[in-house]
């Protein structure tokens, strides 16, 4: 070992020195890529563009790619997407994919999800890997301890053809969060508390490791909604260090290793830690028992707050933001300083996405539901994150559930997270959402979003209004 | 791409903080599976007085007659945040943009902004509000990468840019025919690195 080696360094430091192929003339990394993800809204413009260049993939068999940001979620849905010329992004992928040998997971594969989601249930992120795709919560991915961030189309043709990128390396930060969640609090809750504290520019340039007694706490699908969040801060990307859960949540996925090579494998991955004495750029202590369920109330993550507080005056934020995007957010949302946000009447309830559609979160949504019925005029959905997911939520008879409580249930994708261009919740509808953005028109041309854990989208449903999920105990 | 070396021209000033990749170019604008035709949604969901119409909303500071063919954005902090759409990009630079000045920028859209020919520039808060105040009066700005300074009348300010971005703005080069000349390099790490992690190399 040099003595380069022998200093402290974060796990993203050594993993990103694992992979450095080069370095170029001017600071910038030649950065090894394991894992390369395509979905269909810009993974086919990524493989057009490079069949009009006439080049090659380098190893198709490490390029995965999936059908969920443009596809129908209707049951009984075909090609065909209520997104006008949808269509063209399906074959353009399935073309390009079947072209240059890459493994899609198609429309009606059992494979097929929300990339964010069918990627560890396949065990196609591990820890330790590099993994890149072209949208921007790749950092998700992060939470099963690989260096995963998300690149632009072009970024994703060059490693197409190279399998490498050419990058700086980001900054380091570390948020620890110590202490426990208390009853009800969930990840989302942890993740927007964390977004409203250090703000939607927070950890720009960085590249962050959630650590602590509250993180490790958590189980993978909580961890993945937590990373999830991280380029709300705009950060790099996320990581956790891989543990004992991390491991037994990957143990016998298709594309993990078996056998002998597991063990080889498992034995690096209990390494993968930041060194005691590393020195990260920018540190955060976060204490878990101050979280309470957060909710939204304007245009940005960073406009939370915990769900009994009210919306607060300009004079009390300390964001970043204008006096001018204050009013802008306060006016598109319809709401005034001062609100108390539980008695917001909402007029749609959606359950989905890459920050909250895996099994779990269903499970306790579910809970809440059961023998309940959303509010009179609500229009509620759920979206599994991938087929799987709702394979195993039927098991369970979770649809069941959902449906008997007025939720429509849907085909995996990535659905009504955002406005692709067909399907909408329309004009100054005001949506509790267990997604992970509420920009203007993030889900439909002026629609009104406010971010919530899934639990508190389902109680919300239920009472018609923003309502407190610890509120709504099981029936007895 | 087309090399920019240096830049003068006049700006449009969009001091909006948290200005995302959906305002400046909605998805509803992207119909193919292409990069280009996308000017013309550029900022629709403000440029435009309906929702998917083409109307343009006077107020809007894009639709000024005295801004038409500026070459220069000046926008608020952590511009660019939000969905990687690339078509954010490549909407700015159809439409005529080769330089945005914003105090922070998110880092997918900064690097989507290098590696087509559009120059990120970072300054101080009190600087952009400066050339902002100058763009309004529609006095020109001097942008020059070479030297990594951004001038108007006689003030001028230095800005941070890293080589590699600096070298491909000013030669407008390809990435990834620059990479590829080092494909010896790159198979001689994944042959190397199969034998450490041989489950990378499916
Ligand atoms: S679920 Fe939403 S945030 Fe996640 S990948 Fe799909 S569109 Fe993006």
């Amino acid at each position: 070992m040099t003595a380069r080696h022998a200093l402290p360094r974060t796990l993203a430091v050594r993993l990103w020195d694992e992979h450095i192929v080069g370095t170029l003339d001017s600071g910038t990394d030649l950065v090894a890529i394991d894992r390369l993800l395509l979905h269909e809204r810009t993974g086919g413009v990524a493989l057009k563009s490079l069949d009009a260049a006439g080049r090659q993939v380098l190893a198709p068999a490490q390029v995965f790619a999936t059908m969920d940001h443009i596809v129908d979620t209707f049951p009984g849905r075909s090609d065909d997407t209520l997104m006008p010329t949808g269509k063209a992004f399906l074959e353009a992928t399935r073309d390009g994919a079947r072209r240059h040998g890459i493994t899609l997971f198609d429309l009606h594969d059992p494979r097929q999800g929300i990339v964010h989601v069918i990627s560890p249930e396949q065990g196609i992120v591990l820890p330790g890997l590099t993994l890149i795709c072209p949208d921007s919560h790749t950092c998700t991915q992060g939470a099963f301890g690989a260096l995963a961030w998300g690149i632009g189309s072009t970024e994703a043709e060059h490693a197409l053809a190279t399998m490498t990128l050419r990058i700086s390396r980001p900054r380091d930060m570390r948020i620890t969060v110590d202490g426990a969640l208390a009853p009800g609090v969930t990840a989302k809750d942890l993740a927007l508390h964390i977004v409203a504290r250090i703000g939607s520019a927070g950890a720009a340039g960085h590249l962050v490791e959630f650590a602590g007694s509250a993180v490790r706490a958590l189980d993978m699908e909580a961890r993945a909604t937590l990373c999830n969040m991280a380029t709300e801060l705009a950060a790099f990307g996320a990581i956790i260090a891989p543990d004992e859960t991390t491991l037994a949540y990957l143990k016998g996925r298709p594309y993990a290793p078996a056998g002998a090579l597991w063990d080889r494998a498992a034995d690096i991955w209990r390494t993968l830690r930041s060194d005691a004495d590393a020195v990260f750029a920018a540190e955060h202590r976060i204490d878990a028992a101050e979280v309470g369920p957060m909710v939204s109330w304007g245009t940005s993550p960073q406009h939370a707050v915990p769900l009994d507080r009210p919306v607060p005056a300009f004079e009390a934020l300390d964001n970043g933001d204008s006096r001018d995007a204050y009013d802008r957010a306060i006016a598109y949302m319809g709401i005034a300083p001062g609100t108390d946000l539980r008695t917001l009447p909402i007029d749609a309830a959606f359950i989905g996405s890459c920050t909250n559609s895996r099994i779990s979160d269903l499970r306790r949504a579910a809970a809440i539901l059961a023998g309940r019925h959303v509010a009179p005029g609500v229009k509620a959905i759920c979206v599994p994150g991938s087929t799987q997911v709702k394979a195993a939520a039927e098991r369970e008879g979770l649809d069941a559930i959902f449906r008997a409580a007025g939720f429509e249930w849907r085909e995996a994708g990535c659905s009504m997270c955002f406005f692709a261009g067909g399907e909408s919740f329309g004009p100054q509808q005001r949506v509790i959402s267990s997604t992970n953005r509420n920009f203007e028109s993030r889900q439909g041309p002026n629609t009104r979003t406010h971010l919530a854990s899934p639990e508190t989208v389902a109680a919300s449903a239920i009472a018609g209004h923003i309502a407190d999920p610890r509120h709504f105990g099981p029936l007895p | 791409m087309i090399p920019l070396v240096s830049l003068t021209d006049i700006a449009v000033p969009l001091l909006r903080e948290n200005i995302d990749t959906d305002a400046i170019i909605p998805s509803r604008e992207m119909k193919t599976v292409s990069k280009t035709g996308l000017a013309d949604g550029l900022f629709a969901g403000w440029r435009y007085r309906t929702l998917g119409g083409r109307d343009p909303d006077p107020d809007f500071v894009l639709n000024q007659p005295r801004f038409q063919g500026a070459q220069i954005l000046i926008g608020g902090q952590n511009f660019g945040c939000g969905s990687s759409r690339e078509h954010a990009i490549w909407a700015l630079a159809e439409y005529g943009f080769r330089a945005i000045i914003a105090p922070s920028f998110s880092p997918i859209f900064r690097a989507n902004c290098v590696r087509n020919g559009v120059a990120p520039i970072v300054l101080a808060q009190d600087a952009v509000e400066a050339l902002a105040t100058l763009a309004e009066r529609g006095d020109p700005i001097t942008i020059d990468i070479a030297a990594r300074s951004v001038s108007a009348g006689s003030a001028s300010w230095p800005f941070a840019i890293d080589d590699e971005s600096r070298m491909m703005l000013m030669e407008g080069l390809d990435a990834i025919e620059l990479t590829l000349k080092r494909r010896a390099d790159i198979e001689a790490f994944r042959a190397s690195d199969a034998g450490r992690r041989p489950w990378v190399y499916l």
